[in-house]
């Protein structure tokens, strides 16, 4: 037995606060990342620009020239900024979906979100038919965001009733997915040529698409749904013991899962809609941020925000810089470079990672 | 005030399949011990969530004498069940434990207790390893830990001692029995082992087959004919040279 049993005890604390302070300073690194990956994705483009450069921009230095102003905050930060909030908004959802859903391949991806999401646009881009007939501006949007709520919904009524396991429901999001995946071929299939190159650069996903209200849209729903998740970061976690565990901790288990899902699939939706399919983010997001700070929700929640939004922003520096001109739809580069980085995180660490 | 726990007619239902009913106690006050034992599936681990509130039924569960509502329970329960998959040490889930429905900044309090408990089940120089690297026994005390760092006043145990080696199980049915006798926990515990029980528990619950058989002081339970009835073993109860009573078992090792 240890000499003093107070020294001992007190060792327990002391370790405890570094292991927290070391959280902290990983979601600084993350924040540090993100900030200079966007700093990269303002200056690259078809006209370059240096760091230093986009810096003075940004801080509305008199030396810049006008010109250079106007592409960087009327052409390029819409689409900077919505690589970030994206990426934020597909990690945060894939977290979350992660943990009550309390299964490793979940994300808006994998249960059919993505799918259901591309399908609706589709019906759209095709046969310009909107599911809110009044708006039309935004048919492509809108039907997606109704496709995506409707998947999210099922998923969740489904996951409520009794005896269905966490596989049952990633049988049925893969099932989902294989519905709209066929029924978005079908629409492809009696399309024109003209829209069928819509439909399939949509399906791709591109920031191209990014606007200030589409941002402004996507930033308020994030803004939303992050403070409703870390209101309820202990209960969250608590999930990840076990429901009867968490229930005899006194979470209301149900309640906890409802809630969440209601806003995860707010969170899933609004990217899609406006971006297009985004995969990988919302699975390789919050793998990464487990690995780095672990499952306690006051700190693997931002992890997974920022790694997304890092990963996302990052791709976009990447899509613009391997043939220089040219963007390629960010939903292609995403998979490429997002699944690499992850399976080399997985290798590399001894711990298991689930 | 040490807290009671009174069951009154209850019973748990899996849908329209009743699976438990008729479990009446006296009041099993704060400072005792009670063990809850039976054949595997008799129904002891569907009673413990029952009382936890994760399961419904008939009956009522009364504590403090104040009917047990849906909801929320003040009972704290260790489930059967401890295998995890989450990646967190220890001590986060320790801490994880205290703080919910608690207020969400971790104070020095906080902290203090989770060593004290960790400490008091000498599982300290485990306490940053990721839950998902220890050993079954390890769990059970990490599992065990958690339900007593939130400072219960009745405490359901589901077999915490049936992955821990015979050192370990000793200190560990000693430990919350003085828990019990120190704090007026009310304890209530499922367990296999019968010389167990003869040591640690003040009173003894039988279920079979879904029902409760009997309820009483141990040595007036556990008799060689509850051995025969409930488990078809021929056997007899014991004093060692210490006078502690144990369970031998006779004849061959084929059941008649």
């Amino acid at each position: 037995m240890a000499h003093s049993p107070a020294i001992a005890m007190a060792k327990g604390r002391g370790a405890y606060r570094v292991l927290v302070q070391r959280k902290k300073l990983v979601l600084l690194a993350l924040a540090v990342v993100l900030v200079l990956s966007v700093i990269a994705d303002l200056g690259l483009g078809p006209a370059r620009y240096s760091m230093h450069e986009v810096v003075r921009a940004l801080m509305g230095s008199p030396e810049v020239s006008e010109q250079v102003s106007v592409v960087i905050w009327d052409i390029r930060m819409p689409v900077a900024l919505m690589a970030v909030v994206v990426g934020a908004a597909l990690s945060a959802a894939g977290a979350q979906m992660q943990t009550i859903l309390n299964n490793p391949l979940a994300s808006p991806f994998t249960l059919g979100i993505s799918a259901a999401a591309s399908f609706g646009a589709s019906v759209a881009l095709v046969f310009g038919i909107g599911f809110l007939p009044w708006a039309i501006d935004y048919i492509v949007s809108i039907n997606a965001l109704i496709m995506a709520m409707l998947a999210a919904l099922f998923i969740h009524f489904m996951s409520q009733r009794r005896g269905v396991t966490v596989e049952t429901i990633v049988l049925l999001g893969i099932t989902l997915v294989f519905t709209f995946n066929a029924l978005l071929a079908l629409v492809q299939y009696l399309a024109s040529e003209q829209a069928l190159s819509a439909v399939v650069f949509w399906t791709m996903g591109s920031l191209t698409r990014a606007t200030w209200p589409k941002l402004a849209i996507t930033t308020a729903v994030v803004a939303i749904s992050l403070p409703l998740f870390m209101r309820r970061a202990w209960a969250l976690t608590a999930l990840r013991l076990g429901d009867d565990k968490a229930a005899s901790f006194g979470v209301n288990v149900r309640w906890v899962r409802l809630e969440t899902m209601m806003v995860i699939s707010l969170l899933a939706a609004v990217p899609v809609a406006f971006v297009g399919t985004i995969g990988f983010i919302g699975l390789v997001g919050p793998h990464i941020a487990r690995m780095l700070v672990g499952e306690d929700q006051r700190y693997f929640l931002p992890a997974s925000v920022l790694s997304g939004a890092a990963i996302l922003s990052l791709t976009s520096v990447i899509s613009k810089s391997i043939v220089p001109g040219t963007i390629f739809p960010i939903g292609i580069i995403t998979a490429l470079v997002g699944v690499p980085f992850l399976f080399s995180l997985i290798m590399s660490t001894r711990r298991r990672a689930w | 005030m040490v807290a009671t726990l009174q069951l009154d007619q209850v019973g748990v239902r899996y849908g329209k399949q009743e699976v438990l009913s008729g479990v009446t106690t006296p009041a099993l006050k704060g400072g005792e011990v009670t063990a809850v034992i039976g054949p595997n599936a008799a129904g002891k681990s569907s009673l413990f969530r029952r009382i936890a509130g994760l399961l419904d039924g008939p009956g009522d569960i009364r504590i403090d004498d104040v009917a047990l509502k849906s909801g929320p329970s003040p009972v704290c329960y260790m489930p059967q069940d401890t295998s995890v998959n989450t990646v967190l040490t220890v001590y986060e889930s320790v801490l994880l434990a205290r703080k919910q429905g608690a207020p969400r900044k971790v104070s020095d309090e906080d902290l203090q207790e989770v060593d004290r408990v960790l400490f008091s089940l000498r599982i300290e120089s485990i306490a940053f390893k990721g839950l998902n690297e220890l050993s079954g026994g390890q769990r059970q005390l990490v599992s065990l830990a958690q339900v007593l760092v939130r400072e219960p006043k009745i405490l359901l145990l589901d077999e915490p001692t049936s992955a821990l080696d015979l050192h370990r199980q000793v200190e560990v049915l000693a430990l919350i029995r003085s828990l019990a006798r120190e704090r007026g926990i009310c304890v209530v515990l499922a367990i296999h082992d019968l010389n167990q029980v003869l040591r640690v528990a003040d009173r003894v619950m039988v279920i079979d087959a879904g029902t409760m058989v009997t309820c009483g002081p141990v040595e007036t339970v556990i008799t060689p004919a509850l051995l025969q009835n409930i488990y078809r073993v021929d056997g007899r109860i014991e004093r060692c040279s210490r006078l502690c009573p144990h369970v031998i078992i006779d004849g061959p090792l084929e059941l008649a």
